[in-house]
């Protein structure tokens, strides 16, 4: 790749110019202009989604392959900070494939969610600010997609916590709001506290923040640096270990898995569309992106890797048992998307890093990509029904296939793509993600195979309740009457075209040839289709459709009886196995009275008691040494003469 | 050497009336003259150092007279000063004259 090839790519630095124009243009001016913000937003969105999609097309079509492999372009690199000749913070875009895609996937989606919102967010008080906080937020996840630095990442990292904070607690009058916004906050943060201790000891041994130089020293099993790190050990594991599990906790946080998921389902308080966005599509999956783009460090630690396959594994399981049995349809929507991260995760663990060996990168990848499509399909989808129901709840809603046919029909194509039935695009990424388990760990196969298996079932319950079931309005038995006949008709315009753009992305995404473009070690290689696993996956996920046909389809008392024979299991899924409980418990209970209160005490008694102490002596001193100063020259003079007296005395005896 | 002695003694003596002048007397005149008092010991002595110690110098005396002309001029400001106490306070009682302070 010539010099002049790799200049053109700077105008990928618009594609995050725009959204933080917009944001600034519409979070300073938008209180007089509400209605122009929406579409100014839309309209950067869009150009931004353009240019991504055309740097993607120079990227992977004319700028091809140079010896074989994908090149990782460097396309603006700017030194902020320089702690050393050696280490600096460079601000920077980095473009290699899975940065390229990340560009097409968060500006695409973002792009969807700002159009959809014009609808769903009309007459609300804080229209403008909305769109603000949505291009702040998509200003700061594009940054950390094309960062070429650890610590450039970790800017956008928080930023885009900042952005998911504002949007949760969007509705700031509303208590659960709020509370969700802080719990949002503060679990992720207190996960980035384990990303900063990752990034400072990686940089203190790679001597390197950039990517590509950490990458690069950290993959030569033999290099005096490797060997370094990983002979430094503290606590019996290597400080390469550390480093990498601590960063992964950080990854782990931001992409809600177990034990750092708990703020996930609350975050569902803010807007349908944010859900869709950020908790669905785009800042959930930066850990997956994470440990993505230090692959080959995590490929040399094998204790990390598995590390990050038990912890994806086990939350896929975990979060689609929860999934089965919440009611509200946002909740299942997450338990469904931290399963489905989960599966993203496990993929990057049992994935290997040269040739084939890499299918399990390649096909996290493809499910980061497909999965952003379906699940924002599926969100935006439940924003219409919400939109149309008026209630989060499942049991307010049933039979609106006839009220919403398209909402109904972009529902189903999505439901039966997160299930894996072919030909949609979930098939071809779980499939892909399951044949890579089957060939590195058998145990990890048999649970993806179990949750895919329950993510159809719960997905279909999900679609059966809202869509089947019962007649629609529920007049008789639901308790209350719904108003959602009455006054509107299903979505406006600028809703429904999201929805089918989704619909049709979710179509057709499967068909895309990923791990030709995408892949560990940037070498193209054909995932070969394999008859027997594809017939696995599928039946595993028919069994699951059925199984939520048959108890879902018309209302009947078997989902009653099946919950009541379960017992305690049933209810502590429910209860989403009290994890929140616990969470209350040890900061309640354990910290709040062994370890805040003391601490209060002592700043109350001794901290502040000795300020107190300091300023009450000072005092006193002072206002005795004040009357010293009397205004009476004869007691001037008594002191003076006494002193000259004393020094006098002094000079002749002493001295 | 016993002249020099009794001429000192006399420096001493008009030294310490000028200091309790000054200590116990209320009125500024008063003290102002008090002050000038004292200066004049320090003068005797100037003089009586140069007399008898370096006589064959002519700093002391060069002294002396310096310190009588800046005395004279030191009276005039303090006189001034006073004046204008007494317009504000009405009173040149030291005693009196108590705001320059805390």
């Amino acid at each position: 790749m010539t010099k002049t090839k790799m200049n053109n790519y700077s105008y990928i630095s618009f594609v995050l110019i725009i959204p933080l124009m917009v944001f600034l243009i519409t979070g300073l001016f938008g209180k007089k202009l509400p209605a122009l913000s929406g579409i100014l937003g839309t309209v950067g969105m869009l150009i931004a989604a353009c240019l991504s999609y055309f740097a993607a097309y120079n990227y992977f079509m004319v700028g091809g392959r140079v010896d074989g492999l994908y090149p990782t372009v460097i396309a603006f690199k700017q030194t902020w900070l320089q702690f050393s000749p050696s280490l600096t913070i460079d601000i920077g875009i980095m473009l290699d494939p899975i940065s390229v895609m990340m560009l097409v996937v968060v500006t695409t989606v973002s792009f969807m969610v700002h159009l959809y919102s014009i609808g769903y967010m009309h007459g609300e008080e804080r229209y403008s600010t909305y769109y603000a906080f949505l291009s702040l937020f998509s200003f700061s996840m594009l940054g950390l997609v094309i960062s070429t630095n650890i610590f450039q990442m970790y800017m956008f990292w928080e930023l885009v916590g900042v952005s998911s904070f504002l949007l949760v607690g969007f509705y700031y009058n509303k208590p659960s709001a709020v509370a969700a916004a802080k719990k949002a906050f503060i679990v992720t943060r207190f996960a980035d506290l384990g990303f900063l201790a990752g990034i400072l000891i990686l940089s203190f041994y790679s001597e390197s923040l950039d990517f590509q130089t950490i990458i690069h020293r950290m993959m030569d099993s033999n290099s005096p640096i490797f060997m370094n790190a990983n002979a430094a050990s503290f606590m019996g594991v290597s400080a390469l270990t550390w480093a990498l599990c601590l960063i992964f906790i950080g990854g782990a946080g931001k992409s809600a898995m177990f034990p750092l998921h708990i703020w996930l389902p609350d975050a569902m308080e803010g807007p349908t569309p944010v859900s869709a966005l950020i908790h669905a599509a785009t800042m959930v999956v930066a850990g997956v992106f994470l440990v993505a783009r230090l692959f080959p460090v995590y490929m040399q630690i094998p204790a990390a890797h598995d590390l990050v396959m038990y912890v994806g594994a086990f939350s896929a399981f975990f979060a689609a048992v929860i999934a089965c049995t919440q009611t509200d349809i946002k909740r299942v929507l997450a338990y469904s998307t931290m399963s489905q991260i989960g599966y993203m995760m496990f993929a990057l663990g049992v994935s290997g890093y040269w040739g084939h060996g890499g299918l399990g990168f390649s096909a996290s990848m493809f499910h980061l990509f497909t999965h952003a499509m379906f699940k924002a399909l599926l969100f935006l989808g439940a924003g219409a029904v919400i939109h149309y129901v008026h209630s989060n709840e499942m049991g307010d809603m049933g039979g609106l296939r006839k009220k919403m046919p398209v909402t109904n029909a972009v529902f189903l194509i999505a439901c039966l793509a997160i299930s894996g039935v072919p030909p949609l695009s979930g098939f071809f990424s779980k499939e892909e993600i399951l044949t890579a388990a089957f060939e590195n760990n058998k145990i990890i196969y048999a649970v993806g195979l179990v949750t895919a298996c329950l993510t159809a079932f719960y997905m279909f319950r999900l679609y059966l309740t809202i869509f089947w079931n019962k007649p629609f309005p529920l007049s008789e038995g639901g308790g209350h009457e719904v108003p959602g006949d009455v006054h509107h008709s299903e979505a406006p315009m600028t809703m429904k075209l999201p929805l089918l753009i989704l619909a049709i992305a979710t179509l057709v995404a499967g068909f895309i040839p990923f791990s030709m473009y995408v892949s560990a070690d940037g070498t193209a290689f054909e995932s070969e289709f394999h008859i027997i696993p594809a017939l696995v996956a599928v039946t595993a996920g028919l069994i699951g459709i059925f199984t939520a046909v048959f108890l879902y389809a018309k209302k009947n008392d078997k989902p009653e009886m099946i919950s009541a024979a379960l017992g305690g299991l049933y209810r502590s899924a429910y209860r989403k196995f009290y994890v929140d409980e616990l969470y209350l418990f040890i900061t309640k209970k354990i910290i709040f009275n062994f370890i805040s209160t003391p601490a209060a005490w002592i700043d109350k008694n001794v901290v502040d008691g000795m300020m107190n102490l300091i300023a009450d002596v000072t005092g006193n001193l002072s206002e005795s040494a004040k009357t010293l100063q009397s205004g009476k020259i004869s007691s001037y003079v008594m002191w003076f003469f006494a002193a000259a007296i004393v020094l006098s005395m002094m000079i002749v005896y002493v001295f | 050497m016993t002249e020099m002695k009794f001429i000192l003694s006399i420096s001493f003596a008009l030294f310490f009336i000028g200091a309790y002048g000054f200590l116990t007397r209320r009125n500024m005149i008063t003290m102002l003259m008090a002050v000038e008092l004292m200066l004049n010991a320090v003068n005797i002595n100037f003089v009586v150092f140069n007399k008898y110690l370096f006589a064959d110098k002519m700093d002391g005396l060069f002294f002396s007279i310096f310190i009588t002309t800046i005395a004279a001029a030191e009276a005039a400001v303090a006189i001034a000063i006073i004046i204008n106490l007494y317009r504000k306070f009405k009173s040149i009682d030291e005693d009196d004259i108590d705001t320059l302070r805390w």
